[in-house]
């Protein structure tokens, strides 16, 4: 116990969580390998790295050593029992390791061990004293805190005596225990167990199982910590590559859903769709399925976003899976969109390579070394349906779903295209991720009166109120251009139906208003004729009226003349006695009336 | 290091039919001592002086295990005449360590019970 509390001061590298976890962890400096083990190997302790020939255990080893060398100053130790120091070398040159250098700074001690069966005869009892020699003169010579056997296998064909060998290698774990030494061995998986000679009987601290398998042509490297004593660990198998920069096993997709989410609005380089996407476009962060039939336009749709992204000065990663990029930019010059500039400039950064180039963990992982590399905001995966074609349809599903989930840690958008199959279900993906996406575009094809229309149409979009409208959209030299939808007569209509139904409607409306006019001109006829009835009966009127008057005034003049006569004649009467004269000419004057 | 050179005063062109033998030990164990005293019976019974011995302390000079190839102790490399030749262990089966350097055909260890060993060749 004291050795282990000295081991935790003295290495100051060791990747030791805040909370009080026991065991101290050396970090390998793998990629990958220091999350799934939650910090790297087991300090002082020694770990078996097993698996079939070719599988990367010395590379792991080695890896192991010289990053621990290199890059958290722990000096290593490598006793290699089947290749020779050149050879290794050799080997890992093209890691771009440079043993010489570490060798010549006391950073590293190589030693090979080489056992010749025939040269070798065994009598009476002997022990294995002269490894741990030279191991302690290896230790020594650089102040090792690291060791690496490859591979301890080769004990048991250079040495007859069973027993001998078992007691040494019990010795010899518990002696680099001791010495506190972080130590990796490799060991031959064997039938049904996990080392052929079983090794795992004495080391059981951790157990690290690699494998390597092909399948359809293509093979995939896999990683799996069996046994990891006294801590937590990643028990799945993770894919791993071994590239030009070593080993990199494939980060783990986080159990817990607990990444930060964004209410930032990116536009998608169409107004249009921005609208029918609540109006501001997608949310940073999150990730978009553009699915639809062939040549529905989901290319199309990508480069728009990677350029309005790129105008906006934002950092885009665009993985091809079916064109070049040379053919990509060319396609989109033809609506519009000059890719290459932002390629120039560094905002763009796109890659293109044949699905069946590799299984579907190295897409993953060049994927993610890519975005370690770039450091996008956005990323474009055009088409996820082709890497269907190179590995199994459950593979894709999980690669994906830690795609998605490695990106919405970081924060960054993807346009992830898929490809249905005409004639299918379109609302339908391959591989099943729709429920994945946060928002999901669905393009397709119209077939009317003899012609094809793309439409589209936001399937789903989390956490924003989208338009429930099929929207037709038509590219040209400026773009894609969402047209403003025919909302006629209780249904939509697409391309030259469309243009039909609206010039039908124009020609209807015309009709419609020469007819208003014909009838309006009627009635104004017809006013007018009333208007004239009116006039004639107005005069007719006043003419009666005139007549009326004058006949009254007749009337009148002739009661005052009447009453003139009357007096006249009454005057006459009382003057002479011929007063009845006077009357009966007044009478008679009434007679002639 | 602890040489012990055991040749009568041979001239350097006999040096062929020479044996050079090299004893590896670690310390005085128990079985470095068996082996040491073992070999020396051995010689001075079977080889007539025709020999040099050497007798290699791991312990004082560690880094002189990476030459020989040394893994197991108690080990004797007979480095002349060619080929090399390793006998592991504490030297008790006399058969098997004359076997072991040349000095006796397998047929005849044979009669001492032994199995024919990998280190023997016909």
């Amino acid at each position: 116990m004291t050795t282990r509390s000295k081991m935790i001061e003295i290495d100051p590298a060791s990747n030791t969580p805040a909370q009080p976890t026991p065991l101290p962890k050396s970090p390998t400096g793998i990629q990958g390998l220091d999350e799934i083990s939650g910090g790297g190997l087991p300090s002082g302790r020694t770990t078996i790295v097993c698996g079939g020939p070719g599988c990367g255990k010395t590379m792991l080893g080695m890896e192991f050593l010289v990053r621990g060398a290199q890059e958290f100053d722990e000096p290593g130790v490598l006793i290699a029992f089947e290749e020779t120091p050149e050879e290794i070398e050799q080997n890992v040159a093209s890691l771009g390791f440079d043993l010489k250098k570490l060798v010549d700074r006391k950073k590293l001690f190589l030693d090979y061990v080489y056992i010749e069966p025939s040269e070798i005869q065994e009598t009476g009892d002997y022990d294995l004293e002269g490894l741990f020699i030279r191991l302690q003169h290896a230790v020594n010579s650089i102040g090792a805190k690291r060791v690496f056997l490859d591979t301890l296998e080769a004990l048991f064909s250079g040495f007859s005596n069973d027993g001998i060998l078992r007691a040494e290698l019990r010795r010899l774990f518990r002696w680099l225990k001791e010495r506190n030494l972080t130590t990796v061995i490799t060991a031959e998986k064997g039938d049904g167990a996990l080392t052929r000679h079983g090794l795992e009987e004495y080391v059981s601290d951790c157990v690290i199982l690699l494998d390597h398998r092909v399948r359809e042509q293509i093979s995939t490297r896999r990683l799996r910590i069996v046994k990891y004593r006294g801590t937590s660990h990643g028990a799945d198998e993770f894919p791993f590559l071994i590239d030009d920069q070593g080993i990199s096993v494939l980060p783990v997709s986080s159990v817990e859903m607990k990444h930060e989410v964004s209410n930032e609005r990116i536009s998608s380089g169409i107004p249009d769709l921005d609208e029918m996407l609540g109006g501001k476009g997608y949310y940073q962060g999150s990730s978009i399925l553009i699915s639809g039939t062939a040549g529905s336009g989901k290319t199309s749709l990508s480069a728009i976003f990677a350029d309005a992204a790129c105008r906006r000065g934002e950092k885009v990663l665009y993985i091809g899976f079916e064109e070049s990029v040379n053919q990509v930019a060319r396609n989109m010059a033809s609506i519009g969109i000059d890719l290459n500039q932002w390629r120039k400039n560094g905002l763009l950064v796109h890659e293109a390579w044949r699905p069946s180039q590799y299984g579907i963990e190295m897409h993953l992982l060049r994927i993610h070394k890519l975005i370690e590399k770039v450091n996008p905001k956005h990323v474009i995966v055009d088409p996820i349906t082709n890497l269907v074609t190179g590995s199994a349809q459950k593979e894709v599903y999980s690669m994906l779903v830690r795609l998605m989930d490695y990106l919405k840690e970081r924060k960054i958008t993807t346009i992830f295209t898929s490809l249905t199959q005409g004639g299918g279900q379109s609302e339908h993906t391959d591989i099943g991720i729709s429920s994945l996406t946060d928002t999901w575009i669905l393009t397709r094809d119209f077939e009317l009166n003899g012609e094809r229309n793309r439409c589209l149409y936001v399937l789903k979009s989390r956490g924003m109120a989208h338009s429930n409208q099929i929207r037709e959209f038509v590219m040209s030299r400026e773009g894609i251009q969402l047209v403003p939808p025919y909302v006629g007569s209780g249904f939509v209509l697409t391309g030259s139906s469309r243009v039909a139904q609206e010039a039908k409607e124009s020609a209807e409306k015309l009709v419609r208003n020469q007819e208003i006019e014909q009838r309006q001109q009627f009635l104004e006829r017809k006013r007018k004729a009333l208007e004239a009835q009116i006039m004639v009966l107005k005069a007719e009127f006043a003419g009666e009226e005139i007549e009326l008057e004058r006949a009254i005034s007749e009337q009148q003049n002739r009661e005052n003349q009447m009453e003139l006569d009357r007096g006249a004649m009454s005057r006459l009467r009382l003057g002479s006695s011929d007063r009845s004269r006077v009357a009966k000419g007044a009478k008679s004057a009434g007679g002639v009336k | 290091m602890n040489k012990k050179a055991a040749g009568n005063g041979k001239s350097e062109a006999d040096a062929g039919k020479m044996l050079q033998l090299r004893l590896y030990v670690a310390g005085q164990t128990p079985k470095s001592l068996a082996a040491l005293s073992n070999l020396k019976r051995i010689c001075t019974e079977h080889l007539d002086g025709e020999y040099e011995l050497e007798v290699i302390d791991l312990v004082k000079n560690p880094q002189l295990a990476q030459g020989d190839q040394i893994l197991a102790i108690p080990t004797l490399v007979r480095n002349l005449p060619v080929p090399i030749r390793k006998i592991i262990g504490d030297l008790s089966n006399v058969d098997r360590v004359l076997v072991g350097l040349d000095l006796r055909k397998p047929e005849e260890s044979e009669k001492s019970g032994s199995s024919r060993s990998t280190g023997a060749k016909a």
